[in-house]
Parts: structure tokens; sequence; C-alpha cells
């Protein structure tokens, strides 16, 4: 949360741009697109977030009741986010997004994925294709944070090119630079 | 019961001490103010008026005090050395994304204290 926070030197990707196609490890055809601003999928968000199992919160979000989904998700799918959804048909099964913080230019980043389409591929997908989307949109620093013992996620971040850059708390802060600067 | 509350710091805010003084007006829990960190003299006089008139509005009495040093281990001794019953701070900021993050006072303190200690959210 500093904003002294250290970014990597090395830029990472080049990452995928949405949309993208591709078959999950279940054998399900998944299509990655950037959130539309329609209804249609604001509701099949807002949806996917009450059925999403309270164990797989992380540091409170998504929020437990309906009420405060709709809340945060108007905050996050503000004109100056970023928003990817992973579509199974009319069914969001996952979604990123990138939220400017305060001093502007740098995005914090998150992801979740409906319990039942986790391990099969599709977080991998997400973040390499919410990256991809941050550099072509001039983004060039990403940072997030993530329970120290949330293992799958700080490896998943780790393999895209996160790096660890702050570890003094109970949730570990990583970066990841994704364009040069004044591009 | 004797309670401590720690403010003065992003994460010891303000808010926790508004909660604790509602508590006590209703069970008349003895409360003192610990304002921790380093502030400008400024910045500590205005900590110290805002905790006086918190406490004034909830219809309570407080002693306020300056904890100089480290927040986190201040906090933790004076709450034992003076057996006090509860330790009362902040319970973290919200990143923008609206996770919520904890600080390193914060940290310390539940690692540390054997007192009981409440976070206030």
């Amino acid at each position: 949360m500093s904003s002294d926070r250290r970014y990597p030197d090395e830029i990472s990707g080049p990452f995928p741009t949405p949309p993208i196609s591709f078959t999950d490890a279940e054998d399900r055809d998944i299509e990655i697109r950037s959130f539309d601003g329609t209804d249609d999928e604001y509701e099949a968000l807002a949806e996917m977030y009450v059925a999403f199992d309270p164990s797989d919160r992380a540091q409170g979000i998504p929020p437990g009741k309906e009420p405060r989904i709709r809340t945060w998700l108007d905050g996050i799918l503000a004109d100056d986010c970023y928003n990817i959804i992973a579509w199974d048909g009319d069914t969001a099964a996952g979604h990123a997004t990138l939220v400017p913080d305060a001093e502007g230019g740098n995005f914090e980043l998150a992801i979740f994925v409906l319990q039942e389409y986790q391990q099969a591929g599709i977080g991998t997908n997400l973040m390499e294709t919410l990256l991809g989307y941050g550099t072509s949109v001039g983004i060039t620093t990403v940072w997030l944070t993530v329970e120290r013992w949330n293992h799958p996620a700080v490896s998943l971040y780790k393999k895209v090119g996160f790096e660890t850059t702050g570890a003094e708390n109970f949730e570990l802060e990583m970066a990841i630079r994704i364009g040069e600067d004044g591009a | 019961m004797d309670v401590l509350v720690g403010i003065g710091s992003p994460d010891e805010s303000v808010a926790a001490l508004e909660r604790t003084a509602r508590q006590a007006a209703a069970t008349g829990d003895s409360v003192t103010v610990a304002i921790v960190g380093d502030h400008p003299t400024e910045a500590r006089e205005r900590l110290e008026t805002e905790s006086s008139s918190v406490a004034d509005d909830a219809g309570i009495d407080v002693s306020i005090r300056h904890l100089d040093g480290d927040p986190g281990s201040q906090l933790v001794d004076v709450a034992e050395a003076e057996e006090f019953d509860e330790l009362v701070i902040g319970g973290g900021s919200e990143s923008p994304m609206g996770k919520i993050t904890i600080g390193s006072t914060a940290e310390f303190v539940l690692l540390n204290a054997h007192t009981t200690v409440t976070l206030v959210r």
C-alpha cells in the first residue's frame, strides 16, 4: 500500500489482449472479453459473486451480501477501471480487474474464479489477458496484495512475472512492470 | 473494565475511539486514549482535541496520553504493565480495490499482546 512501492526493472510480457477463446481443462469452451458496460454483463457478474464460496474471499472481497456486492462492483466497474470476464456461454466463470490507486498511474489487480471453474486454466488465462489489456491501454505498473498462505495464487502471480515487494505484513505485496514508462 | 485505545497512526483511527466511547457510555468502562506515532506538535494537539470531542459527544471522561516510540510495542507494553483489560485499535485500511489490509501496528499488537485485543472496523 506504500506509495514508495518498488517495481521490477524488467518488463514482463508480451501478454494476449482480449478477446481470447480456449477450451479449459474440463473441456468447457471459455471466452474472455472486456466488460462491455451492459446491464446483462453486470447482472451476470453480480450472480457470480452471489454464488461465490465465502472461503475463497480474499481480504474481505468479494463482500458477502448482495447489496454490498453491488456497491463494490459499482466501484470497480467504473470508467477508470479495466475489467475482463471469462464466459462459459452466458455464465460468468471468472473476472479480473485493474483499479487505479489514489496516486494514479499504478493499478491494483484482483482476480476471481468461481469455485467450479477453478484449476482448469481459467485463472492463468484471465491473468495474462488482463495484463495484455493493461499494456494495450498504456498501463505500465500493476500491484496486488495476497494472503501469504494462499500458495496457488502466489505461484500464479510469480509465473506471469510478479515479484514480491513487501512482505512485512500479513499480506504479501507483489508488483509487475508491463510497459515502458512514458510510452 | 479498563480499556486502552490506540489512535494516531493510519490504522489506529479515531473510529476505534468512537466505538469504545459509545460502549463505555453504556457500560461505565474507564477509557484511556493513547496517541501513538511521531507527529508534529500541531497534529498531536489536533488528535488530542479530536479525542476530547469524541469523549464529550459520548458523554464520558477519558484520560489522554502520548506514547513515543514504536506504536505497536508501546501499546502492548502499556496495556500489560498497567493491567488494562482490553486494548482497542483500528482494524486496518482498505486498498483501492476494497481489500482490507492490516498495518504493521495492528499485526504487531495481535501477535504480541497478552491483553484481549479488539479491532474496530
